[in-house]
């Protein structure tokens, strides 16, 4: 029963203390902290049963915030750019989101990526704003008014990703078990009844679309801070689709699942790209229909197996069988939505 | 805009319509049987260029003549369907039908990751170029300006012959009948004893063939290069959402307007022109959300 609470605190501190154990993981790790708060955006959607092929967008609108505040007064700040390219990828959630709860499943999906398509667009076209296909480089910002080289810079950075990592998993758990949070889930299983409790599904939707464009938004703003540029290709529907991937891979639906996804899948990328370049899409994509074909719950679908069988295992011995298996069955239940 | 330029964005919009339409019409018709949004149609339709330029090129290289092009592009296209598209259901979306949406669409864009290191692991990354089927038919001088036969009759006019056959196939023949009952209502198919399964894996080969053809069509016209892909099944999906997912005459209408609609913004406003398409889809979706010719569909409680 203890080594499902130890193993998640032992992995927590393994990552925290990757900058001194393993420093060439440091800016890996931080890029995949970040794609892991975004696709926590995915990760929510999908507990709505909407899957957005588009949620780059607020990926990129958050990422090119912080590279045109950068050079301006108000964006010499890290956490300040942070919370202002939040802001703009929320608002901008909430004016698209206005448009797409109107929609479901397939629609849903394509409208987003309608929209992203656009962004995206406009930013390789537009060049004299957005610098084009070369995108726009991203100064260094400074953090609570001090100037850092670049070395104490990413080792702050990484720690600033991580804390909003557990910061906002642990948010978006409260907001999952929150009186909203629970209306937000009917809509995947009965939007019918949803209407008959006389919420308004649209409204509920709109609320939990805006919170996971904001989660978007804050894994774009550390990603651009971290490679120190942007490119429209930020916004390019495949960056979508590698959300969704991501949220696939780590367990549909899982909190935890999105930065464990999101890890595996960094390090299996940049592997894949320094070892197999040629077939890294290759690689990446067999992997994920293996998971889809024989493992749909995820990594954490199959941790949680591993976990229910080792419980069950040590109560077998203490116990007759009967009850046992009455009881993994309702571990495993409850242990889904960790 | 003159008289000249305007007949230039009429013509190139048609030509580029007629090739849409194509991909388009595959995508519509799978997803109208077997509800599944297949984003691996773009590599198919990358596939398809490629297959039909090496093909083309191999056989022009050996000195036959160039009239040969036209039955290899179809070829060509046949080949896609069954040695890509067939495999694609047997293998992999026999086994998911009964999944939820979201992998039914995860699995296509793996198998589009697969597809796209496959054809630069088979063609490599640099373009290719083969228009013997464009050179072999010249120019013609509609009202002062030259176009190309190829893309000006013959690109709408297998289009035309695509929408008439896919319409009399499916009206007409038992074949098409069957792909029929099965979209309208899958269970009571199945049970007056018709083979589902067959018929899904024949919509998914003429569905995939046709992505195929789009490409080999597409491929006298154009260098072909990675990437390709991506960029036609974003598209396409704009036309079957505008269309009305599943509505095959519509998709040929959706294409037409979006054809248009882009070949215009390329020559008034040429920034717009990659943003056309989705303002297009965007502004129909606004007013009707099923789609220019999409039915609402009965809400079930």
């Amino acid at each position: 029963m203890q080594a499902r609470k130890i193993v998640p605190a032992a992995l927590v501190i393994a990552v925290a203390s990757v900058p001194f154990s393993a420093p060439w993981l440091q800016t890996l790790l931080t890029i995949a902290l970040a794609k892991g708060i975004s696709v926590l955006g995915v990760t929510l959607l999908l507990r709505a049963g909407q899957v957005s092929f588009g949620h780059a967008l607020y990926f990129a609108i958050a990422a090119y915030a912080v590279a045109f505040l950068a050079p301006t007064a108000l964006g010499g700040d890290l956490i300040l750019m942070l919370a202002v390219a939040t802001a703009g990828a929320t608002l901008s959630g909430l004016v698209v989101g206005l448009f797409v709860v109107r929609y479901r499943g397939i629609f849903f999906g394509m409208l987003n990526l309608a929209f992203s398509m656009i962004f995206w667009s406009i930013l390789e076209k537009f060049y004299h704003y957005t610098g084009g296909a070369d995108g726009i480089h991203v100064r260094r910002p400074m953090i609570v008014g001090i100037e850092l080289e670049r070395e104490p810079f990413e080792f702050v950075l990484f720690y600033v990703a991580l804390a909003g990592s557990i910061g906002l998993g642990w948010v978006v758990i409260r907001f999952l078990s929150s009186p909203i949070g629970n209306l937000f889930c009917t809509i995947k299983t009965n939007e019918t009844r949803l209407e008959y409790l006389g919420m308004s599904p649209r409204g509920t939707l709109l609320v939990g679309y805006a919170v996971s464009a904001a989660l978007c938004g804050v894994g774009g703003a550390i990603m651009a801070v971290t490679q120190g540029i942007v490119t429209p290709e930020y916004a390019w529907w495949i960056r979508s689709g590698e959300m969704v991937f991501i949220a696939v891979l780590g367990g549909a639906g899982s909190v935890s699942g999105a930065f464990v996804g999101a890890i595996v899948y960094e390090v299996v990328r940049s592997y894949a790209a320094a070892f197999a370049a040629d077939v890294w899409q290759l690689i990446l994509g067999s992997f994920l229909l293996i998971i889809i074909l024989f493992a749909p719950g995820g990594l954490i679908g199959i941790y949680n197996a591993a976990m229910n069988r080792l419980a069950g295992r040590r109560r077998d011995a203490g116990r007759p069988a009967g009850p046992v298996r009455g009881s993994a069955a309702a571990n495993e239940h409850g242990a889904r939505h960790d | 805009m003159n008289a000249q330029l305007f007949l230039l964005a009429l013509f190139d919009g048609v030509a580029y319509a007629a090739l849409v339409f194509m991909v388009a019409v595959g995508l519509t018709l799978i997803f109208g049987v077997m509800r599944i949004l297949n984003v691996a149609h773009g590599s198919l339709y990358a596939i398809g260029a490629y297959l039909s330029v090496s093909i083309v090129g191999a056989v022009m290289a050996a000195g036959f003549a160039p009239i040969l092009a036209f039955p290899l592009m179809l070829i060509s296209a046949i080949l896609v369907g069954v040695l890509v598209g067939g495999p694609i259901e047997w293998f992999l979306l026999r086994r998911i039908y009964h999944k939820p949406e979201v992998l039914q669409l995860l699995v296509t864009f793996a198998v589009f990751m697969i597809l796209e290191d496959v054809q630069r692991l088979v063609w490599g990354s640099q373009p290719y170029f083969e228009a013997s089927a464009l050179q072999l038919l010249g120019n013609v001088n509609v009202f002062g300006v030259y176009y190309t036969v190829y893309q000006l009759i013959v690109l709408p006019l297998v289009a035309v012959i695509v929408l008439i056959g896919l319409r009399l196939f499916l009206r007409r023949t038992l074949n098409g009948k069957l792909i029929l009952a099965v979209t309208e209502d899958r269970e009571m198919a199945q049970s007056i004893g018709i083979d589902a399964d067959k018929v899904f894996l024949v919509t998914f080969i003429v569905g995939a063939a046709l992505a195929g053809l789009g490409g080999a069509l597409a491929s006298p016209t154009t260098s072909v290069l990675p990437g390709m892909g991506a960029n036609m099944i974003v598209l396409s999906f704009a036309v079957v959402a505008t269309a009305g997912l599943g509505n095959i005459e519509g998709a040929a209408v959706a294409a037409l307007l979006i054809g248009l609609g882009r070949s215009f913004a390329v020559y008034l406003f040429p920034e717009l022109q990659v943003l056309v398409p989705y303002l297009i889809m965007l502004l129909v979706l606004l007013i009707r959300p099923e789609g220019l010719f999409g039915t609402v569909g009965a809400r079930k409680i």
